[in-house]
């Protein structure tokens, strides 16, 4: 008898439970042991090689970086530069997520408001925002402000289109429908549409971290004195890469579980949402 | 004469850009009627429900809802029950039903008032056999039970008058034939009044006490060219038997009825003038131009 399903290829691949996780990990597996080895071949030729650091060398870069106070500060650095940047990265994205909300679903719902702002967001959308950087600095100072003024521009205009064409798809049906339940114009607005735009609200801002993050190293890098960002690239005058490739590699778990657990809220908030996740 | 009826219509006509879809509707339905409204498909039937709804203006003409002309936007005094989109998919089957009472009040009234309205949205509930499934989601139901919780998220608010825009329409044959029994139920017990639009003739006379035709094909008019873009008329109008049960359905006259309906009202071919429009219920009644009118002499 010829099987019809296959472990892997094809179509009508059907991996058991232990394969899809074993082929999930696979990926990683690749890139460490990749890693590894070049880094082994490295280190045969130059003992004090400093562009592929062996693990026990990023294990020191840890030790010293998360749980050994610094000298100068009296700082755990890996500490309070993630207290910093997230301090940041949260200003700014929710900042940008609260002002896209209400001005997405108000132009949404609103023909008045629409003409006056779709095209203006519109146009905000496509300024470069990190060629605006210096008129922030200037204008916000290099301090905390001025870097959460960059995320907030970069990713509000996004998440206010996103929320505007979100709610442009809900059906006039349920609007009229609405009304004719004694809902005031208003209460369409806030107490009909907005709850329903929410978990829309969660899946935007998933998308726009990458680009909020991108934003914060970036103006970390150009001008301060704490934050992730700014580490990296001050230990790259020393050609640190040990403390770079943790720092990269933290960032990116921080950045990880951010999305999971703005995931994870959709399903447990939101069970409505995305029926066919459920089953 | 006008404030008799709880719905009057004189003359409406709407146009979309050049098209004209309605042309001269007079209507007038008495409080109480279970009124159906068939005929071809793109006639219009959907425009008219929009337009007495509230959700589009019409180009001319008047309308009175319980002889007042200021209820230009959708509002609580008429309920609406899509074929689609009825339901809130965000919120369970419960809070579906007791929104429309939650809704009018400042939330802050709403979240103490709480308990008696979920007793109230529970009986409404029950009434169309869903109690159970009071905390599920809309899109865990079948398409009819869908349909019937937006018949009672309609009912709680009791509207003067209940829209239906082919609420049966996506439904399949059995679950569509309780779905009927039960509206008759519902419209008995409640004394409502319905305007109910469907694409489906035996429908329209199983279940209405009125039926009115609409069609874009009769002779005469406002425009000069016959048998091309006309705007849609009522091109007949009968008061029907009430049915008590599905048998009604298998009898000659029912079939018989059915077969007149559709040759006044489907086929392009059968032209009546204006003039000669089968308006048969005592409350119908046609504007006519002097023209049209100097064709009946």
């Amino acid at each position: 008898m010829k099987k019809d399903k296959t472990w892997f290829r094809g179509l009508h691949a059907a991996p058991p439970h232990w394969l899809r996780l074993l082929l999930a990990i696979l990926p990683f597996m690749l890139l460490v042991a990749f890693y590894l080895t070049a880094s082994h071949i490295r280190h045969t030729e130059n003992p004090q090689d400093k562009l592929l650091p062996t693990i026990t060398k990023m294990g020191n870069a840890i030790k010293k970086t998360a749980f050994t106070e610094d000298k100068r500060t009296g700082k755990y650095l890996l500490w309070s530069d993630t207290f910093s940047s997230l301090k940041r990265l949260l200003a700014g994205i929710s900042m940008a997520a609260a002002s896209g909300f209400l001005l997405g679903l108000n132009m949404g719902l609103l023909p008045g408001l629409r003409s006056m702002l779709l095209a203006f967001i519109t146009f905000l959308a496509n300024v470069p925002p990190l060629a605006i950087l210096p008129i922030l600095f200037i204008s916000f100072g290099v301090g905390e402000l001025g870097k959460i003024m960059l995320i907030f521009l970069g990713t509000f205009p996004l998440i206010t289109r996103d929320i505007y064409l979100a709610v442009r798809k809900i059906p006039q049906n349920m609007i009229v429908k609405s009304l004719t339940l004694g809902a005031s114009q208003a209460g369409v607005i806030y107490r009909v549409i907005m709850p329903q735009i929410l978990p829309r609200l969660i899946e935007t801002v998933r998308l726009s971290l990458g680009a909020a993050w991108l934003f914060l190293i970036a103006s970390e890098a150009i001008a301060s004195q704490s934050g992730l960002g700014y580490r990296i690239f001050l230990v790259r005058r020393y050609l640190s890469m040990d403390v770079i490739i943790v720092y990269v590699a933290w960032i990116t778990l921080i950045a990880f579980s951010i999305d999971l657990i703005l995931r994870k809220c959709i399903t447990w908030v939101f069970p409505w949402y995305n029926p066919k996740m459920e089953r | 004469m006008s404030d008799a009826y709880l719905l009057y219509l004189e003359d409406i006509q709407k146009t979309y850009g050049d098209k004209l879809v309605l042309a001269d509707i007079d209507l007038a339905v008495k409080q109480g009627e279970f009124c159906t409204v068939v005929g071809p498909s793109g006639c219009g039937k959907s425009t008219l429900l929009r337009l007495i709804l509230g959700q589009e203006q019409p180009t001319s003409g008047k309308l009175l809802i319980n002889g007042r002309a200021d209820v230009l936007h959708p509002s609580p005094e008429r309920g609406i029950v899509y074929q689609r989109y009825s339901l809130f998919p965000h919120l369970k089957i419960i809070d579906n039903i007791m929104i429309g009472l939650i809704l009018p009040l400042p939330f802050w009234k709403g979240i103490f008032k709480k308990k008696i309205i979920r007793k109230e949205a529970l009986h409404y509930l029950e009434q169309v056999q869903l109690a159970e499934h009071a905390h599920k989601y809309p899109h865990q139901l079948s398409g009819g039970m869908r349909q019937r919780v937006a018949i009672a998220q309609a009912l709680i608010k009791k509207p003067q008058i209940l829209l239906m825009d082919e609420p049966f329409g996506a439904l399949d044959p059995g679950t569509r034939e309780s779905m009927q029994m039960l509206i008759i139920e519902l419209w008995e017990r409640h004394n409502m009044t319905i305007f109910f639009v469907t694409h489906d003739l035996e429908e329209a006379v199983f279940l209405g006490s009125r039926i009115i035709v609409m069609s874009q094909y009769y002779l005469g008019g406002s425009e000069k060219t016959d048998g091309q873009a006309k705007g849609a008329r009522i091109v007949s109008d009968h008061s029907l038997e009430k049915a008590s049960s599905t048998h009604y359905k298998e009898s000659d006259e029912f079939g018989k009825f059915i077969q007149q309906i559709r040759k006044e009202g489907m086929d392009p071919a059968y032209l009546q003038h204006v003039t000669q429009f089968n308006l048969q219920h005592r409350d119908s009644f046609q504007t006519l131009t002097s023209e049209e009118r100097a064709v009946l002499q």
